[in-house]
């Protein structure tokens, strides 16, 4: 009698687990999945660079070709990003018309927050990042708006870079179905072809990290947008990441969006969270 | 005699050049390729290259080039239409290349 009641129950018991586990919603495979996305991506990296320590893909083709390393670690002694840097604490320090400054419109005042931009703002739908919150602030106090690929708006956030400098980078996306599509935009740019010449930005920076470009070494993807804003000697001055993504554009000829595009800070927004947890390193300086 | 002055005639005939381009060529090429140019917009795909064909298909047609100004705008329009196949086929393969 035990026996079959003993029976009965493991039946029962059954029944109920295989029924949990048919009730689970299954993950479709096209559910985006930033977590397993994040884990995946570093996966791909450490394995492509075994002996690299992690915190130093935030370093570029420095920590992928060891000449570059040591003109990179001389010019360190006197980075070029230095007057940039100058200039973007006194932009941050002086007050606009009105008075108040950009201290106003963050948290925190504004120091040491660099590695929580962008998020995404439930309130608007839209990813927020540093450059536009910027330019937000600005526009809010009465002042013209910086233009997104030149100095003034590379030295602002080349300082709040600074003030940020080895705090991990930790970009959220809420519980919102906008915030995980957003984060998919971002992710479907960076892997899709363009130009004329046929490239996407994995295409460079996921599959040809440390190969060189003509003359230039290509950076990991992992951590890339950690080091902005960056002085390019190529450029012969700083550029934002606004200015990183038009020109990228561009090199592989196709004609770029303009600056703050929602593609582009979607891209922003995956390519940062992806990089979570590696640190802040900017401002940074390349080749 | 008769005979030498026809062979002469269709000699002359064929080493005569193919006729120039007019302006209605010109815009009818330029019209094209502008309109496919606008396609990849919508598609936010268009490329530098196709640009710079416009503008040189432009300009060579202000300076009454005409066969230059439609070969470049051919030359647009090609461009336009193969950055429209990659708009249009990246849709779905830009996940081939997923991290995963």
């Amino acid at each position: 009698m035990r026996m079959r009641f003993a029976i009965r129950l493991a039946s029962v018991a059954l029944a109920l687990a295989v029924v949990a586990v048919a009730g689970r919603p299954a993950r479709a495979a096209n559910t985006p999945d930033p977590v397993a996305d994040a884990k995946a991506f570093r996966k791909f990296f450490t394995d492509k660079f075994p002996t690299l320590k992690s915190n130093d893909f935030v370093n570029g083709p420095y920590s992928m070709n060891e000449d570059l390393r040591r003109q990179w670690e001389e010019k360190e002694q006197f980075p070029p990003y230095e007057f940039a840097l100058e200039a973007g604490k006194e932009m941050f320090a002086k007050p606009f018309k009105n008075g108040k400054t950009y201290a106003d419109c963050f948290p925190n005042g504004g120091i040491g927050i660099r590695q929580n931009y962008p998020y995404f703002d439930q309130k608007e739908g839209k990813v927020i990042t540093l450059e536009l919150a910027l330019n937000r602030c600005r526009e809010a106090n009465g002042e013209a708006p910086f233009s997104y690929v030149k100095d003034e708006m590379a030295s602002l956030t080349a300082y709040m870079a600074y003030t940020s400098r080895g705090k991990p980078m930790d970009i959220k996306i809420p519980n919102d179905p906008r915030a995980l599509e957003a984060y998919e935009n971002g992710k479907r740019y960076f892997y899709t072809r363009r130009g004329q010449l046929n490239f996407s930005c994995a295409t460079c920076h996921v599959q040809s990290p440390g190969e060189r470009i003509r003359a230039e070494i290509l950076a990991p993807a992992l951590g890339i947008l950690n080091a902005m804003p960056i002085y390019r000697s190529e450029w012969s001055g700083m550029g934002t990441i606004s200015r990183r993504f038009t020109t990228c554009n561009s090199q592989i000829r196709g004609v770029p969006l303009d600056p703050q595009d929602e593609d582009y800070r979607d891209l922003e927004y995956y390519l940062s969270y992806v990089s979570n947890g590696l640190p802040i390193s900017g401002p940074g300086a390349r080749p | 005699m008769r005979a030498l002055l026809l062979i002469a005639g269709l000699l002359c005939a064929g080493s005569a050049p193919a006729l120039a381009a007019s302006e209605a060529d010109f815009k009818a090429a330029f019209a094209a390729a502008e309109a496919a140019e606008k396609e990849a917009g919508q598609l936010r795909n268009q490329w530098t290259t196709t640009e710079a064909a416009l503008t040189a298909a432009k300009k060579a047609a202000a300076a009454g080039n005409f066969d230059q100004a439609v070969a470049s705008a051919k030359e647009a329009e090609a461009l336009a239409k193969a950055s429209i196949f990659q708009a249009t086929s990246e849709k779905e393969r830009w996940k081939d290349m997923e991290i995963r």
